[in-house]
């Protein structure tokens, strides 16, 4: 088939773009900024907990891959479609024998690519820095792969994401617009949402079996849980694990794999529908 | 022996209650090179975009090669250049044309081959971002050429270039066809599709009017050949148009509409009246005339 090679072609461009604009660079430095300073900040109050530093440093970078990489994710993502359509490139696009889903997917291989080398470098210079001022356990140096690993899968959700509002809206403002909304939405008001409802709920049903799966079913949770519930120790310096424990080892894993998954379908169903 | 590339029949589209093409039927036979023409909105666009397949239709049919319009055959066969076409700044034209060489599943090393047939060879490697306007049309008609297409479909390719550009391009484009491309130009530049097509096609408001050579379509139109009788002093004028039938326009001359079988005619009556006819200047109709005459305007 010569579907491989035409996705091939795709992602060789983008990731010129992306390298040429800056893109891969800004964000690489960004990554490495927030994740160093939030590890040294987070380094002060280890002794009580008895943990090393390189674990109180995963659950900081933990906290910051939650806001940070959906952010990053629909910054790259967000004009993928609607910006070529605005620049009045889509339509020149479309009429070579690609299909929508092999486009999109080409770009996705590119911006996944960017993304995990951004991740990897910022997480790891982070990692190093904590690993050298104080001990390293394998546990914490697996911990730190998860992590990684784990935030290439949430930027593939919301990069996805971003390909989905890309199709869905009908102009640049639109789309940032939406973009805006929708790491709100994930990242900030749900968790806002069901805190006051265990709030609310005190210690009833809703906190003990609704409220851990729920949790889940958002990527972003999923990506925090999955870490935090991986290592004892980065659960006890994050002060989850009660939450970790009340759900099966799988849960959150699964429901990071679903989700890119999921998304890229919802995105190439958007994209077939865009007429240029 | 050409084969018909390009076949449209009947085809139909509407936009909510809005019938955009109405029974548009056009044949291109390879080689070919056709201007369609037309108002502003007379639908042009959204019959290429159709014949892309970018578009469905809701009726008749259109084949390119016999192939439906958006298959994975049809869009091999179908080179576009868009109107005011756009790319990818960042990149350079080499980067560009590989990725849709990649696209359509052509060798890398024709880009280089394409680069240099529309003269840009030089700037290959230069980004995008600092190319003129004719140099983007210029890299736009590389991508057309790459992969020798069956079918080119050119959205006003010579829109916002300078003369010299505009003949390049159309030098571009005849080496094309006379590869056995078929050529389908939409556009507004009527006296450059004069000189530079084999056929005239012709929407308003989504019916194909005319579809013919200019030469022929001037005859079913039947659209006045001007003369314009110069004379040797003002009272001859006056005369003279009073025994020709024609107008007389200033002191010193006559305009005379007639048939293009009427003309000859004419000329001998002229002729006759000896030195009092200082010149005569003859005006067929042209194609200005020719897409009012089809297009409406006159109407």
């Amino acid at each position: 088939m010569k579907a491989p090679s035409r996705i091939l072609a795709i992602a060789k461009a983008e990731a010129r773009v992306l390298w040429r604009n800056r893109w891969l660079a800004v964000a690489t430095g960004i990554m490495v900024v927030f994740a160093v300073a939030l590890s040294l900040a987070g380094s002060a109050p280890t002794g009580a907990l008895g943990v090393d530093m390189l674990t109180v440093s995963i659950a900081s970078m933990t906290t910051l891959g939650v806001y940070l990489i959906p952010l990053l994710a629909l910054l790259i993502s967000f004009d993928a479609v609607v910006g070529e359509a605005d620049r009045g490139s889509l339509g020149l696009l479309l009429t070579y024998p690609a299909g929508r889903a092999e486009i999109l997917a080409g770009k996705a291989l590119a911006h996944v690519a960017a993304l995990a080398i951004a991740c990897i470098i910022g997480f790891g210079v982070a990692g190093a820095l904590a690993a050298g001022f104080g001990n390293v356990s394998t546990d914490s140096l697996l911990a730190l792969v998860r992590l990684m690993g784990t935030s290439v899968m949430l930027g593939a959700v919301f990069l996805a994401f971003g390909y989905l509002i890309s199709s869905l809206a009908g102009s640049m403002a639109t789309a940032a617009g939406l973009a805006a909304a929708l790491w709100l939405i994930f990242v900030v008001l749900f968790d806002l949402a069901l805190l006051a409802a265990v709030v609310v709920d005190g210690d009833g049903t809703f906190t003990q079996f609704v409220f851990p799966w729920l949790m889940t079913a958002n990527p972003a949770d999923a990506f925090r849980l999955w870490n935090i519930a991986g290592t004892e120790s980065v659960a006890v310096a994050a002060g989850m694990s009660g939450v970790a424990d009340s759900l099966p080892g799988w849960a959150a894993p699964l429901s990071l794999a679903l989700w890119p998954a999921i998304a890229f379908v919802l995105a190439c169903l958007a994209f077939k529908r865009v007429e240029p | 022996m050409t084969e018909t590339v390009l076949n449209c029949d009947k085809v139909q589209k509407f936009r909510g209650d809005i019938q955009v093409l109405k029974d548009v039927s056009l044949a291109v036979p390879s080689g070919a090179r056709v201007a369609l023409l037309g108002h502003n909105g007379a639908g042009k666009s959204t019959l290429i975009k159709s014949i892309l397949g970018l578009i469905p239709i809701e009726g008749g049919q259109i084949s390119i090669c016999g192939h439906a319009p958006g298959s994975n055959a049809a869009r091999a066969d179908v080179a576009y250049l868009p109107e005011s076409v756009a790319f990818q700044n960042a990149l350079t034209g080499r980067e560009l044309l590989t990725m849709f060489a990649g696209l359509a599943g052509i060798r890398d090393n024709d880009t280089s081959g394409a680069l240099a047939r529309v003269g840009l060879a030089e700037a290959a490697d230069r980004r995008i971002k600092t190319y003129s306007k004719g140099m983007r049309q210029r890299l736009g008609l590389a991508q057309v050429m790459l992969g020798r297409p069956r079918l080119a479909l050119l959205d006003e390719p010579t829109s916002g270039l300078d003369p010299v550009s505009r003949h390049d391009l159309y030098a571009i484009i005849d080496a094309l066809a006379a590869e056995g491309t078929a050529v389908l130009i939409a556009s507004h530049a009527l006296t450059e599709v004069e000189a530079q097509t084999d056929r005239i096609a012709i929407l308003r408001d989504g019916s194909l009017v005319a579809d013919d050579t200019v030469a022929n379509l001037a005859r079913k139109a039947g659209l006045p050949i001007i003369l314009k009788v110069q004379t040797k002093a003002s009272d001859t004028a006056d005369r003279i148009a009073a025994e020709t039938g024609g107008v007389r326009v200033n002191g010193m001359s006559v305009e005379i509409r007639c048939t293009a079988d009427g003309k000859m005619a004419a000329l001998h009556n002229l002729s006759g009246m000896g030195a009092e006819v200082a010149d005569i200047d003859i005006t067929p109709p042209g194609l200005e005339d020719l897409y009012r005459h089809y297009s409406g305007v006159d109407q």
